[in-house]
């Protein structure tokens, strides 16, 4: 690690004049990704700023409409907070996933999201949910639907005087459910070769409302899978319907072959995964699905 | 530039001067002199690193000395009372959960960490918290059951 500057921002409003006065500088918060970057040279900032004591970003909260999660929270604090397991329960599925005990009493829910690696566990989740990023710059805020959020490997909307408040996901209706699966060689500690994140929503006859299909480390960056949602919203669903969607969902995929896995196994592992949290997610939301408001 | 922190270890404060690029885990080590604190990947995938801070098991390894200023750490060395090994360590001695011995710290504080908080764990939630600690020797086999008997009913007092 090349040596530098480590400032601790106290409120909001001293982080954002912390990264206008800084050059290079990178926001720290869990640090178990930016860490291994700075010892690998790939991060080499003049300055980290500190953001874990900021209020606002230590935000976790349901108000009934919505969740909020700071930005600097810790994915064990989230996973440990039972409205997230009841109620954003595929959030619950995704986060559960991340790295190890260890990574996961550091690193935050705005970590996960800000390094953008297109193979991250929670954005496909997030997606599903229509969560939204809060995000704080020179005196104003904007919020940003998390499918507009990510730009490519390691690179989000964000500019260099922004920073991520918090993230906030819609309570989701009665009668809908979601499932994430990854495929990674080994069960834990690993990065994701696919990941695939299904939610349904269904009205009282069983007829399906609302799809998303959203995938991981099947594109630059997390995306959804339009196409085969489309074909599974207003239906009644069934087992066919599923695979045909999970199909679809495989042809909307555009993988690259890498260390982890080629781009065909890619393709059909993400048809199978789709399949499943699809199935997952429809047997839970026929069942009752997440607690209604 | 260094700068003079407090770091509470083992229930000890220690004044430290540090650079901001140096790692909790160099200072404990290289600082303070408290070895048992392995570093094996340096990355956050092995383990070897782990310490308690706050009652939560972290890898020493990727969190900045000068960010753990006002924090509760325990190592390895912190879990011996009064010349006596703490009931876990001495079960991993009983049981030979231990073969070349680099990964039994970050094991058995892992360990502390979930039994402190979970008295009674199950299997499955015992290898979901010794996940991020790689053991080369044993198989694991011997680690979890070891935990699991010395957590099993009527072992109160091992996380006294």
């Amino acid at each position: 690690m090349i040596d530098f500057q480590y400032l601790s921002a106290r409120s909001l409003s001293e982080a954002l004049s912390l990264l206008r006065e800084t050059k290079h500088s990178r926001l720290l918060a869990g640090g178990t990704d930016l860490i291994v970057q700075m010892k690998d040279r790939r991060a080499n900032p003049s300055a980290c700023i500190d953001v874990k004591k900021i209020q606002e970003l230590n935000r976790l909260e349901w108000d009934g409409n919505s969740l909020h999660i700071g930005a600097a929270v810790p994915l064990a604090k989230i996973i440990a907070f039972n409205e997230v397991k009841n109620r954003f329960n595929i959030l619950y599925q995704a986060m559960s996933l991340i790295g190890s005990v260890q990574v996961r009493n550091r690193g935050t829910a705005g970590g996960n999201i800000c390094n953008a690696a297109p193979s991250a566990d929670s954005p496909p989740a997030l997606l599903c949910l229509g969560a939204r990023a809060v995000i704080a710059g020179n005196n104003s805020q904007r919020i940003l639907p998390m499918e507009k959020f990510f730009r490519g490997p390691g690179k989000t909307v964000m500019t260099a005087d922004e920073l991520l408040v918090e993230i906030e996901v819609p309570t989701p209706p009665p009668h809908s459910a979601g499932c994430y699966m990854r495929h990674t060689p080994r069960e834990e500690m690993d990065i994701a070769v696919a990941g695939v994140g299904s939610f349904l929503v269904l009205d009282e006859t069983g007829r399906c409302t609302q799809a998303r299909i959203a995938m991981g480390a099947m594109a630059p960056t997390p995306i959804r899978a339009i196409e085969a949602e489309a074909g599974l919203t207003g239906k009644v669903l069934n087992h066919d319907l599923l695979e045909k969607a999970a199909e679809q969902a495989s042809l909307e995929a555009r993988p690259i072959s890498d260390l982890r896995a080629s781009m065909e196994y890619r393709r059909e592992i993400v048809k199978v995964l789709a399949r499943r949290t699809l199935t997952n997610a429809w047997q839970a939301a026929s069942a009752g699905g997440v607690k209604s408001k | 530039m260094k700068k003079l922190i407090a770091l509470t270890v083992n229930g000890q404060v220690h004044e430290v001067a540090v650079e901001p690029r140096q790692t909790l885990l160099d200072a404990l080590r290289y600082d303070l002199g408290l070895t048992g604190t392995k570093e094996g990947c340096g990355t956050g995938n092995c383990g070897s690193c782990t310490v308690i801070m706050d009652g939560k098991a972290i890898n020493s390894c990727l969190v900045l000395a000068i960010d753990s200023e006002g924090n509760n750490i325990t190592t390895i060395e912190g879990l011996a009372q009064d010349g006596q090994l703490h009931p876990l360590q001495q079960a991993f001695i009983d049981e030979s959960a231990i073969q070349c011995g680099f990964c039994a710290p970050g094991m058995l504080l892992s360990a502390k960490a979930l039994i402190d908080v979970n008295h009674h764990p199950t299997e499955i939630e015992i290898r979901q918290a010794i996940a991020g600690n790689i053991c080369r020797c044993t198989g694991y086999d011997k680690i979890v059951r070891t935990i699991l008997k010395q957590t099993a009913t009527g072992k109160e007092q091992c996380h006294a």
